[in-house]
């Protein structure tokens, strides 16, 4: 057995600081069972999210020595113990308490995307057909756990703190998998390029980089739908029937 | 105390599972008021960790299957304990559930032609699961979640519900704080769904989350609600066993659905050696015809890996008693070996088990493409729970509704793989209506301050205490305990000895002291949940020395055969008017003839 030094990000809204734990190691121990231990033994009000400890449900994001990542699916064998292990909150929401952060601005984001439209359904017994292939595609979207990791490490929310103008790749993602849906018959264009703000994004592939589902958020989700929004806003046929319209409505 | 925020609805629903929120959607659908609250983050409940799929005798890959076989399946697996009105309307209701998902926006994996692709699991006679690779559960509680921010529903995120408060006899709210600030909160309601999920924390090697406490099923036994079958605890055949910090995390069923085969450390597939007589008629004869089962085809019978979950559990438990496990106290699963009858089997297997894969690479530096897997049992599930009537879910308590791992009576003494997820659709639909029926058939009830103020001391409590020890203490201590007097395997003089301990545990529960202050504590809020584990291991405890004999997820070493006169009631236990709990054998309504006729033939 061997010791590993931790400094935990303790506090709440009005501040905070780092704190120094020291707590006994196994073989395939993960910073989360790390923070339990010391949870359990040297600090019981130690505020942590966790779920599933799988990587599957995303509760338990953090930064690990500066780094955005799931804390359940980060190995202890891959970072250097020689230094303490520094777990502080995800930077760009405001702070609960400890390593919780409020993360409801997220759930408020996804409610004002407009849902899933479906198509009629194809057969008389109300079923679709779709082709795997289809399904292929858009699972690649549906397989965010909501981590939030992304919209973490996003600098336009991060750094510039435009929660109020741009939705963040998280829901860029989401809107790719609804749009990209093949029943879908909804139309979410204009709200990306306005309210959602997709122009923002300069796709420095940051939130692809930390995403633990190894989501291609920028290639795959942002850049088709910049390329949809594009198409739609600035198609010339679109845009002379626009200003013919103007024309006839005139005064 | 006194200060706490109130809020009224039609119904409120506890727990944001599938099992909540499909009960909350179909509420909101009736034109009730609906409040949902969750422990967690929405999105986060265990329903996200179903990998296998969702069962629903939908016949797209078979056309032989349909309700009957599916209702006979869940009987057969469940040891003819099951309220078979549920496993009625559980099989008929199924697909439309399914289909309605797809609705909603879910895409199932799919099959040539484009319909919903269904595969084989343990204790279905055809492919009938739903699924998207491994990873349905969060396909279906996105699904959910997405459909039902739409629905008017009003959502509480991170809130725990510690009382039900009652009216006379009927429910009438509850008493709950949140775990950002401590802030207690009082919810006035006319009908509560409960949909709180299991009690996987009272055990230590689990599947299962923080969240698994048994709250619902604690909350509905102090509102005086009756609880059943809670011997029934199904043990998972196949969870990590190695590193330690991962013990206990699942490994689908999906992989042996997929052809994964299971070894001793002898490279023996000693499933083969040991096949209940009322599965024989269904069981390969040879690897060789298991495989082509495994793969489709409809003359071959399913090898014995896909038996249910208590058998498949109990055979790992014995080989490794006799010293024929893997080094870290499991035996292999493996799926590696398919390479040799399939082409491209590294990327077949990345495929079919995308997060398996994920998992055993990351946190056990094993390629599952190559190399077996250790596994052995985990506790993943209680049959047990809430006593509810069939059609509408309600328990015994007037207004008060459960559904899902909550409720009891579709799964009898064993569960079958893919019968949860379907579960959770059929009867929280079924309860969410039947709610918002009672919501607006009745008044609210009236709230009795004396016992608001009652909730609140006793939730302060711990922080009014001094000296004691933590709760996380007691908790491990609880779940060790469990692990090894009331597991997979059991007898009288161990159980009684967790009785005694049990006795002891509560003590020292009400003793327990919390440091630091009501803002998101989690001491605290552990220190709270040991009412609910130290309630439903009492209530397990009690039934599991009650049934002397072995049966589903209940094996008793000391009467290890299956007992005909056992086959007849389901265990019950209530609290008593003096507080203590109480337990009777509940006689099992006799089959309706068509149902019997139906089981006669599918024999």
């Amino acid at each position: 057995m061997t010791q590993a030094r931790f400094q935990v990000w303790r506090g709440n809204s009005s501040g905070g600081k780092l704190v120094d734990y020291s707590t006994e190691i196994s073989e395939g121990m993960v910073v989360l069972d790390a923070i339990h231990q010391i949870q359990a033994t040297q600090a019981n009000d130690l505020a942590v999210r966790w779920n599933c400890k799988a990587g599957k449900c995303g509760s338990c994001s953090a930064e690990i020595n500066g780094q955005p990542r799931l804390m359940c699916m980060t190995r202890l064998n891959e970072l250097d113990l020689g230094e303490p292990v520094t777990v502080e909150p995800m930077r760009a929401f405001p702070p609960v308490r400890d390593l919780v952060t409020d993360v409801s601005w997220n759930f408020r984001v996804k409610k004002q995307i407009k849902k899933f439209k479906p198509r009629p359904p194809d057969a008389p017994d109300g079923t679709w057909r779709m082709q795997q292939e289809d399904v292929d595609r858009v699972q690649e979207y549906r397989k965010c756990i909501e981590c939030f990791l992304c919209q973490d490490v996003c600098h336009v929310l991060r750094d510039h703190q435009l929660h109020e103008e741009f939705v963040g790749p998280r829901y860029l993602v989401y809107t790719a998998a609804l749009e990209m849906h093949p029943l879908d018959t909804e139309d979410r264009l204009s709200e990306l390029r306005k309210a959602h703000g997709i122009g923002y994004c300069n796709i420095t592939k940051c939130c692809t980089n930390v995403c633990p589902e190894s989501i291609r958020i920028t290639d795959n989700a942002i850049i088709p739908l910049k390329e949809r929004v594009m198409d739609d806003a600035f198609d010339p046929l679109v845009k002379l029937i626009g200003l013919m319209t103007k024309k006839v409505a005139g005064p | 105390m006194g200060d706490y925020q109130t809020h009224e609805y039609d119904v409120l629903v506890i727990g944001a599972g599938g099992a909540g929120l499909r009960a909350a959607i179909e509420a909101a659908a009736q034109g009730t008021t609906v409040g949902l609250v969750c422990k967690s983050l929405l999105g986060k409940a265990h329903t996200v960790m179903a990998e296998g799929g969702v069962a629903a005798a939908l016949a797209n890959v078979d056309d032989r299957d349909n309700w009957k076989v599916h209702f006979t399946d869940t009987l057969r697996g469940g040891q003819y304990l099951n309220n078979w009105r549920m496993a009625e309307l559980h099989a008929k209701e199924a697909p439309d559930r399914v289909r309605e998902l797809e609705a909603w926006g879910a895409m199932f994996d799919r099959t040539p032609d484009g319909r919903i692709l269904q595969r084989n699991f343990g204790g279905h006679k055809y492919p009938r699961l739903a699924h998207v690779g491994d990873r349905t559960g969060l396909e279906m509680i996105r699904t959910l979640q997405d459909h039902g921010i739409h629905q008017g529903i009003e959502v509480h995120m991170e809130v725990t519900v510690t009382t039900l408060l009652k009216d006379g006899d009927r429910i009438a709210g509850a008493f709950a704080y949140d775990r950002e600030r401590g802030r207690f909160r009082l919810f006035r309601a006319r009908a509560i769904v409960l949909a709180t999920g299991g009690i996987g924390r009272a055990f230590r090697i689990t599947s299962n989350s923080w969240e698994y406490t048994g709250d619902g099923q604690s909350l509905a036994y102090h509102a005086g609600a009756a609880l059943q079958d809670m011997e029934f605890v199904q043990f998972h055949p196949t969870g990590m066993v190695w590193p330690p910090s991962v013990r206990g995390i699942l490994v689908t069923e999906g992989v042996r659905g997929e052809g994964g085969v299971l070894l001793n450390s002898k490279g023996e597939r000693f499933m083969f050696q040991d096949i209940p007589e009322n599965y024989r008629a269904q069981t390969a004869d040879t690897p060789e015809e298991g495989w082509r089962y495994t793969q489709g085809d409809k003359n071959a019978r399913r090898p014995p890996e896909l038996l249910t979950r208590d058998h498949v559990a109990r055979c790992i438990m014995r080989e490794v008693r006799e010293g024929r496990g893997s080094p870290h106290g499991g035996v292999f699963l493996d799926i590696a070996q398919i390479k040799e009858k399939l082409p491209k089997a590294a990327e077949h297997i990345k495929k079919k088990l995308p997060s398996m894969y994920h998992q055993f690479k990351q946190l056990a530096d094993i390629d599952i493409t190559t190399t077996p897997m250790e596994i052995g049992p985990t506790t993943h599930y209680v049959m047990g729970g809430v006593r509810v009537d069939g059609d509408t879910q309600m328990s015994t308590v007037s207004g008060l509704f459960a559904a899902g791992e909550v409720a009891a009576g579709l799964h009898g003494a064993n569960r079958l793989g893919g019968n949860s997820l379907s579960d959770l659709l059929v009867f929280g639909r079924r309860a969410g209506e039947y709610a918002a029926r009672f919501a607006k058939d009745h008044q609210p009830g009236r709230i009795n301050s004396e016992e608001v103020e009652a909730a609140g001391r006793e939730a302060l409590a711990p922080f009014d205490r001094s000296g004691g020890e933590s709760a996380y203490q007691v908790q491990h201590e609880l779940q060790d305990m469990m692990q090894d007097l009331v597991g997979i395997v059991r007898v009288e003089k161990e159980m009684e000895r967790a009785a005694e301990g049990l006795g002891a545990l509560w003590q020292r529960a009400a003793k327990t002291t919390v440091v630091g202050n009501r803002e998101y504590n989690p001491g605290w809020h552990t220190a709270l949940d040991l009412k609910a584990l130290l309630t439903v291991s009492e209530a397990i405890v009690r039934s599991a020395l009650a049934r002397k004999e072995s049966r589903g997820g209940h094996f008793r070493d000391d009467f290890p055969a299956k007992d005909p006169a056992y086959q007849t009631f389901n265990c019950v236990v209530e609290k008593g008017l003096d507080g203590g709990m109480r337990l009777r054998k509940e006689p099992i309504p006799e089959l309706r003839p068509d149902l019997k006729a139906i089981v006669d033939e599918l024999k």
